[in-house]
C-alpha cells in the first residue's frame, strides 16, 4: 500500500497505541497535520511548544505511558528543548517529533532550520534524523522502544519535510530485530552473586534504610516495596522523585530525605549502617556534602542503569536490575536484617522531636503557604494528582501533601524547571481524566507558562491551580535572606502585578483570591465545586516564610537547620 | 595584576593512567559527534582517537580511543559510552596487555650539513623514506607510540619539521583477553 510519509508517521503512532499528541504546527511539520484530521489520535493544540513538552511529561508521569509531542522545525524545536532536558534528568519516557527543513536544504541555513538532533544529543536517550520515508515506521517503533525500556527517557525524531510529502510502501516493524538497534540491549540478567552478597549485608545490618528513588516508580515496584518493607521492618525514605512510591500514612515511612527533607529521614540516613538504594542516584540535593553523607553506611545500589554505580558513591554491592525484580529476589532469599527495635526507638525520638511544623496561621492573613497546602489536601478527592513548579511551593507541597499511591505527585526534580506545574497538570488530567488534578504553583512559576490555561479551557481540561503568591521568587529570596545577609537582589515580583484573577478570567478560567483564613476555606470549596473549567486561585501568602528543615548547599547533612521554633532544644 | 596565562597545552604524549577502548559503533552519520560530545560534557579526556570502517562489515566502524583514566574512573567512561545507542561493543584493553601501533609521517627540511645525521636517525628509528627532493625528506614510521615519541623527539634537532601522527590502534596481545 502506497501512502505518504506523513500518513505513515500518523499510522505508526496509531500502531504504538498513541491516544494523545501535544503539539503546535508550523511549516516543516505541516504535511503531518493533514492526515491527523482523519486519525483517532487526539491532538491538544498548545500555545507554546514548551507547554507541549511538559504536558507530554505530565501525561507520562500520570499514566506510566510515553508522552508524545509534535512541533515544527527551528524555533518550534528549540522551544521544546527545555522539556526534553527535563525529561532526560527525570528519566521520563517521551517521544518528541520535530519537523525539519527538506533534506536538500539541510545545512544551508534554510528558513526555520536548526540542528535539533545536534542540540538535543546530550539531553535525549537517543535521537534520529530520518533519511527516507520508508524509514519512518522503523524510527517511530524504535523511538517508543528506546523511550520505554531500560532506563526510560526522551527520544526525538527529526523528520525532513520532503519525506513526509513523498510516497512510501507501508510496513511496520513486527520484531525488535527490525528496529535496527544492534547496540541496544536493555534486558539485564540478575546477578545472583550480587544478590547473595546484598542479602548477606542486609542480614548483618542493625540500622538499615530503604532509600527509594524515582526508579522504583518507573519500574512499578510499589507493591514489592511495600511487601519487602513490611516483612523486614526496614525504615523507608522516598526522594522527591519517588513520592507516592510508598504510602505517606505508613508508620515505616520517614518521608523525604535531602536538602529540605524530614529531620528523621535525613538523620536516619546519616546514622544508618546500610543504605539500600532502589532506583535512586545519590543526587547532590539528597547527599549534601558527599564525604559526609551516611558516613558509616554500606551501600547496596539497585539500578537499571549501570553507569549510576560508583558515579557519586562507591557501592559495596551493585545490582543492575529493575527495582521490582531485585526486591523479589531479596524476598525469595528471605533477606532480613537484625532486630530493629533499638533502631526504631532512635528514629521515633527524632520524629517526635522534629516533626514538620510551621507557624500558627493568622486569621487575617497573610496566609501560611504550608497551611494552604494542608487545607487543599484535606478537602481534595482521594487519589488527587498534584503537580508543582519549582521552588519553595514545590518543597512545601512535597512535605505537606500526603501521597498514598504512585503517579499522584508530578514535579520537575533533576532539572528544576520553573513553569513545569501548569502544563504538567494539563497533561496529567488528559491522561487521567477521572482524577482531580491540582497544580500547587508559585507566582514566579505561574508567570512562565500560564498561557497554557488557554489550551486547558479550549480543550476542556478542568485543572485547578493554587498560586502561593508571596510576591517573590521565594526560594532565591530565602537563600538571599539566609546566605547573603538579607541583600535581596532581583527577586521581588509584586503580589498585584499581574492581577491573577483577571488574568485567569481572560483565559476563560474561574479566578479566585484569598487573603485570609475565611476566604481560604471559601475559595477551596468553590474550586472543588467547579468541574467543567479550569480554576485559578491567588492565595496571598507570607513572603517571609522559609522552607525548613534545610541543609545548606554543599553542607553536611549533619548540619541540618530545623524550623526556628525547634531550635535550642535537645539535638 | 597580571592576567592568567592562556592554556598552551601539555606535551605529554601518553597520560600515566591511560586505557585503550576499542569501540565498535554503527557506521552512521553523527556517531563520532555523539562520542566526542559525551566525553566533552562528562569531562572525560580523550588522548587520541582513530576511526576506520570495521573489519568485514560495512555496517560498523571501529573507534580506538585512548582515554585518560585520571580524568574519570574507567568504569564511568565505559558505562556512559555503553549507553550510547549507536555503540555496539566496547573492548577495554589495558596498556600492559595491548599491542599498540601508530603511524607517523614527517617532512624534514634538510641541507648538505645535516642530511647524514637525518639518515642516521631514520635508520635508527626503523622509519622509511617515502618521498624525497633536493631540500626535504618525508619519512614514515609505523611503531609503538613510544617509538613514535622517540623519533619525534629526535627530529626536534631540525629547524623545519612538519609532523603528523594518526593516533594509535590496538589489539590485545596473543593469550591476553580484553574485558568487554
Amino acid at each position: 500500500m502506497q501512502i505518504t510519509g506523513a500518513q505513515a508517521l500518523i499510522k505508526s503512532l496509531e500502531q504504538q497505541g498513541v491516544e494523545t499528541i501535544f503539539g503546535l504546527p508550523g511549516g516543516a511539520i505541516l504535511p503531518v497535520y493533514d492526515p491527523l484530521i482523519d486519525s483517532t489520535i487526539r491532538h491538544i493544540l498548545v500555545r507554546h511548544e514548551q507547554g507541549a513538552g511538559h504536558m507530554a511529561e505530565g501525561y507520562a508521569l500520570a499514566t506510566g505511558r510515553p508522552g508524545v509531542a509534535m512541533v515544527t522545525s527551528g524555533p518550534g524545536a528549540t522551544n521544546i528543548v527545555t522539556p526534553i532536558g527535563n525529561a532526560h534528568m527525570d528519566s521520563t519516557p517521551l517521544v518528541v517529533i520535530t519537523g525539519q527543513v527538506a533534506s536538500a536544504s539541510i545545512g544551508t541555513d534554510a528558513f526555520q532550520e536548526c540542528d535539533i538532533t545536534g542540540i538535543t544529543m546530550g539531553i535525549t536517550k537517543h535521537n534520529f534524523l530520518v533519511k527516507s520515508a520508508q524509514e519512518i515506521p522503523r524510527a517511530v517503533a524504535a523511538a517508543f522502544h528506546l523511550a520505554t525500556t531500560g532506563r526510560p527517557g526522551p527520544v526525538l525524531i527529526d523528520v525532513p519535510k520532503d519525506l513526509t510529502q513523498s510516497m512510501m510502501d507501508w510496513w511496520y516493524p513486527s520484531t525488535v530485530e527490525e528496529y535496527d538497534l544492534p547496540g541496544y540491549r536493555p534486558e539485564v540478567v540478575l546477578d545472583e552473586d550480587a544478590v547473595a552478597r546484598a542479602v548477606q549485608l542486609i542480614s548483618q545490618s542493625e540500622r538499615p534504610v530503604l532509600y527509594v528513588g524515582g526508579g522504583t516508580l518507573k519500574s512499578r515496584a510499589s507493591r514489592e516495596l511495600l511487601a519487602f518493607a513490611e516483612r523486614t521492618r526496614i525504615p523507608v525514605v522516598t526522594t522527591l522523585m519517588a513520592r507516592g512510591a510508598f504510602p505517606d500514612s505508613h508508620e515505616q515511612h520517614l518521608g523525604m530525605p535531602g536538602m529540605h527533607g524530614m529531620y528523621s529521614a535525613v538523620t536516619a540516613i546519616q546514622r544508618s549502617d546500610l543504605l539500600i538504594s532502589l532506583g535512586a542516584r545519590f543526587d547532590d540535593r539528597v547527599t549534601g556534602k558527599i564525604p559526609a553523607f551516611a558516613p558509616s553506611a554500606k551501600v547496596i545500589h539497585v539500578d537499571i542503569d549501570k553507569a549510576e554505580f560508583n558515579k557519586v558513591r562507591i557501592a559495596d554491592v551493585a545490582i543492575q536490575s529493575n527495582v521490582a525484580a531485585a526486591l523479589r529476589a531479596f524476598d525469595a532469599a528471605s533477606a532480613a536484617p537484625q532486630n530493629l527495635d533499638v533502631w526504631w526507638k532512635e528514629i521515633r525520638i527524632w520524629q517526635e522531636q522534629y516533626p514538620l511544623v510551621y507557624d500558627e496561621p493568622l486569621a487575617d492573613g497573610p496566609l501560611r503557604p504550608q497551611h494552604v497546602i494542608e487545607a487543599i489536601a484535606k478537602n481534595a478527592d482521594p487519589g488527587t494528582i498534584v503537580t508543582s513548579g519549582v521552588g519553595q511551593h514545590q518543597m512545601w507541597a512535597s512535605q505537606f501533601w500526603k501521597f498514598e499511591e504512585p503517579g499522584t505527585w508530578i514535579n520537575s526534580g533533576g532539572a528544576g524547571t520553573m513553569g513545569f506545574g501548569v502544563p504538567a497538570a494539563i497533561g496529567a488530567k488528559v491522561g487521567r481524566p477521572d482524577r482531580t488534578v491540582w497544580c500547587i504553583d508559585g507566582d514566579g512559576c505561574f508567570q512562565m507558562t500560564a498561557q497554557e490555561l488557554v489550551t486547558a479551557r479550549a480543550e476542556g481540561i478542568p485543572i485547578k491551580v493554587a498560586i502561593l503568591n508571596n510576591a517573590y521568587l521565594g526560594m532565591v529570596r530565602q537563600w538571599q535572606e539566609m546566605f547573603y545577609d538579607e541583600r535581596y537582589s532581583e527577586v521581588y515580583l509584586s503580589a498585584d502585578l499581574p492581577d491573577y484573577v483577571k488574568w485567569a478570567e481572560a483565559m476563560g478560567c474561574v479566578g479566585l483570591r484569598a487573603t485570609n483564613l475565611k476566604e481560604m476555606r471559601d475559595v477551596i470549596d468553590q474550586a472543588n465545586a467547579i468541574n467543567d473549567v479550569p480554576v485559578v486561585i491567588d492565595f496571598r501568602t507570607d513572603s517571609s516564610e522559609k522552607v525548613f528543615p534545610m541543609v545548606a548547599a554543599g553542607a553536611s547533612n549533619d548540619d541540618i537547620v530545623v524550623h526556628p521554633s525547634q531550635r535550642g532544644g535537645v539535638k | 595584576m597580571t592576567p592568567p596565562e592562556p592554556y598552551l597545552g601539555v606535551l605529554d604524549h601518553t597520560p600515566v593512567r591511560h586505557h585503550i577502548l576499542s569501540v565498535l559503533v554503527e557506521n552512521k552519520a553523527g556517531v563520532l559527534a555523539r562520542i566526542a560530545g559525551l566525553f566533552a560534557r562528562r569531562g572525560f579526556n580523550i588522548y587520541s582517537l582513530a576511526v576506520a570502517p570495521a573489519e568485514s562489515n560495512a555496517r560498523f566502524s571501529r573507534v580506538t580511543i585512548v582515554v585518560d583514566a585520571e580524568s574519570a574512573p574507567l568504569e564511568q567512561i565505559v558505562g556512559q559510552l555503553d549507553k550510547l545507542v549507536n555503540v555496539v561493543a566496547i573492548t577495554d584493553i589495558s596498556p600492559k596487555d595491548a599491542l599498540e601501533r601508530e603511524l607517523l609521517l614527517a617532512t624534514i627540511q634538510t641541507d648538505v650539513d645535516n642530511r647524514t645525521s637525518l639518515l642516521d636517525i631514520i635508520a635508527e628509528a626503523g622509519a622509511a623514506i617515502v618521498d624525497v627532493d633536493a631540500k626535504s625528506v618525508t619519512v614514515m614510521l609505523a611503531a609503538t607510540p613510544g617509538g613514535c615519541d622517540d623519533l619525534e623527539k629526535a627530529l626536534e634537532a631540525f629547524a623545519e619539521v612538519e609532523l603528523h601522527r594518526t593516533g594509535r590502534v590496538a589489539l590485545p596481545r596473543l593469550g591476553k583477553t580484553a574485558s568487554a
